[in-house]
């Protein structure tokens, strides 16, 4: 029916009595499947440093496992100790955190061509950036005692979303300056829907650096720094 | 004080009251977390056995968060009618599980001022799931603004329009939809994607002109937090139900931007445009298991008892329509369909006995361990135990808040199943319309011309 033109909801589907029509209850049941599916995805490290080309550590945060990660986002948010003695020092550099979140796909394929991008701009801005930190079964509140532990500066933390019926390859990024344990999500600016179809990592690389600059100039990320970059409106 | 019971030649203390009813509390992520669940089944029934031994009246004299310290309880302890709790001031929890059961509907609809949050959370521990839907099903709330909502033999549906991007058109075409199933009579209301005033304003015309257009007998909101709806109205837009999220703790209210004083202002703005040609209830609330944990705020209480308590806060606002959004916070807090289940069943019995127009999201994420069937059980229970209303979302499918909730469709199953009906003045706009005749046959008897889609 033409009401379909106009959302991207589940408008119009027919009805089989007072049911949805065969066709769409499986198109449904497929799309939960696939998003089922995603929450249990699990970050390619390997790859993922390949596609980086950079060096890059590997920590895990003191969720052992992905029942334990649902249950517990404590856990998720504090970092396995031994892996702390791995992390080198790298007082006042720009770090970047890749976290599987919620769902590794789209870390997988977003992450890599976010920081490519960031990368040259952050130097240019004259920011030192230190080595990549990647880990997982990690909540956002895990870039705070990474972060806190090498003394860097500011922290992103690049993490999937939960997956949703219409998309399972959504990546989010929160910046916090100043990163230590006990920040809440106040004090972080998120920049989310990074994915094809959403936001493109490129322009979310132009994004981060917009209130990486804004965040040093007023001393702070979280509300009180309000996303004023110019740019597109959302809707024509 | 505290309180003690003996199971299998174990002897369990509690020592206060808020403890008691967190080890009684069937088991649920969200108190493990928090680490005020019982550690063993049989604690969990020691606590229950000791509660059900305490008297009714224990609740007046020991809150579960000190007085001095929250608004939440002196709301709760200032506004207690002692008249009203005669009835049953001489019972146990226990009785008053029993009492309940055997109970008839205006002896219900009397005690609801009699009674505190606490106490209708502490029985709801010992009860079974039948339980709750049996005395729930017996409670009457009736509630208006342009229409009459909990009647008997009633099933209302609130039409959940909402786009990713606030798109005026696609949030025409959800609604279009909707009312097409039978969907709207409890509200037709947008969760914005933004809350900001432009955005805000914007919506409040769209889903006026729709409603104004095609006469509709239903009220619109707008789920924009409180302040911003108070700017609206100050802006002259066209409020019917003013909307806010509100929880059982002075803290978690705060986390949510809001306060008693706060609520009281703007339920007074939105009485005063006297838009309701039914009746004056012109509050909307939502609520949920768990969002005082998450803001830090929970006192050491289980998150059930802070839950009922948040339906003290809604009850002094004469509200049109409460519920309680179960499955949307997640794994941590209600881990999977049967937890998800009974916490709804719970919520819903809680604001009813409370005196409450209580509807219920029957909803869920993809990290949660539930699914369509889950839903399907709880939705078919909560139309046996009387629901006011509940969602009704293209397709279930919510592709603004990327949860699922239920669909036009499954309004329309749980109508046929149980044989209830819209909103009278709905269900008679519905006919004037031609709706259920045109929508089988698969036409569009509503022009989408006439708002401006085509």
């Amino acid at each position: 029916m033409e009401l379909r033109r106009f959302t991207s909801a589940r408008v119009a589907l027919g009805r089989a009595g007072h049911g949805l029509p065969t066709a769409a209850h499986l198109d449904f049941q497929e799309a939960h499947a696939r998003a089922r599916d995603a929450v249990h995805s699990a970050l390619d490290l390997d790859a993922l440093e390949a596609a980086l080309g950079l060096p890059a550590i590997r920590v895990a945060s003191q969720a052992a496992d992905r029942r334990s990660y649902l249950l517990r986002p404590d856990l998720g948010r504090r970092l396995r100790e031994a892996d702390r003695a791995r992390l080198p020092p790298a007082p006042g550099a720009f770090l970047f955190v890749v976290a599987d979140g919620l769902c590794a796909i789209g870390v997988q394929r977003q992450a890599p061509a976010l920081i490519t991008a960031a990368l040259p701009m952050l130097r240019r801005a004259g920011l030192g950036v230190s080595p990549v930190v990647l880990a997982s079964q990690a909540r956002v509140a895990l870039g705070d005692e990474i972060g806190e532990a090498m003394g860097a500066a500011m922290v992103a933390v690049l993490i999937g979303e939960r997956p949703g019926l219409s998309a399972t390859d959504s990546l989010g990024l929160y910046l916090t300056l100043g990163p230590r344990r006990g920040r809440t999500d106040a004090e972080r600016n998120c920049i989310s829907n990074i994915r094809p179809g959403g936001m493109t990592p490129a322009a979310a690389a132009e994004k981060l650096l917009w209130l990486a600059g804004a965040a040093l100039r007023l001393g702070a990320t979280g509300v009180a720094l309000k996303d004023e970059q110019p740019g597109r409106a959302l809707l024509p | 004080m505290g309180f003690a019971h003996a199971v299998g030649g174990t002897r369990y203390l509690f020592p206060d009251l808020r403890t008691l009813l967190a080890r009684a509390t069937p088991l649920r992520s969200g108190d493990v977390l928090a680490g005020v669940a019982a550690e063993t089944a049989q604690e969990r029934v020691a606590a229950q056995r000791a509660l059900a031994d305490l008297p009714l009246r224990h609740f007046l004299d020991e809150a579960v968060i000190p007085y001095e310290a929250d608004e939440v309880t002196r709301l709760i302890l200032d506004r207690h009618d002692a008249a009203a709790f005669a009835p049953v001031v001489h019972l146990t929890v226990g009785g008053f599980r029993d009492w309940l059961l055997a109970a008839g509907p205006e002896a219900l609809a009397a005690l609801g001022p009699g009674l505190t949050p606490e106490m209708a959370a502490g029985v709801s521990k010992i009860m079974r799931l039948q339980d709750l839907v049996a005395v729930a099903a017996k409670c009457r709330v009736v509630t208006r603004f342009r229409n009459t909502l909990g009647l008997p033999e009633r099933l209302s549906l609130r039409l959940q329009p909402n786009d990713p991007v606030d798109d005026p058109r696609g949030v025409a075409a959800a609604i279009l939809d909707g009312l097409l199933l039978g969907s709207g009579d409890a509200v037709i209301g947008v969760n914005p994607a933004t809350d900001n005033l432009e955005t805000t304003i914007r919506l409040l015309d769209l889903l006026d002109a729709v409603r104004d257009r095609y006469a509709i007998p239903t009220q619109s909101c707008v789920l924009a937090h409180v302040t911003t709806s108070l700017l609206a109205m100050e802006r002259g837009a066209p409020v019917d139900l003013v909307f806010q999220s509100i929880g059982g703790t002075e803290g978690v209210n705060r986390s949510f931007g809001v306060s008693l004083a706060l609520l009281r202002e703007a339920h007074e703005a939105a009485l005063a445009l006297g838009r309701g040609t039914a009746g004056t209830d012109c509050m909307y609330f939502e609520t949920g298991q768990g969002s005082a944990l998450s803001a830090e705020a929970h006192h050491g209480c289980d998150q059930q008892t802070i839950e009922a308590r948040a339906y003290a806060v809604a009850r002094e606002f004469s509200p049109l329509l409460v519920n309680s959004v179960v499955g949307f916070i997640g794994p941590e807090y209600l881990f999977d369909g049967k937890q998800i289940t009974r916490a709804g069943l719970e919520d819903h019995f809680c604001g009813k006995l409370l005196g409450l127009p209580m509807g219920v999201d029957v909803c869920y994420t993809n990290h949660a361990e539930a699914d369509q069937d889950d839903m399907d059980a709880l939705l078919t229970l909560l139309g046996v135990a009387g629901v006011t209303y509940v969602m009704g979302v293209p397709g279930a499918d919510d592709v603004m808040l990327a949860y699922q909730s239920t669909s036009f469709h499954d309004g329309l199953y749980l109508r046929a199943a149980l044989g209830r009906k819209p909103a009278p003045e709905f269900e008679a706009w519905m006919e004037r319309m031609g709706i259920e005749a045109a929508s089988g046959a698969g036409r569009l008897p509503l022009p989408p011309a006439l708002i401006g889609l085509l």
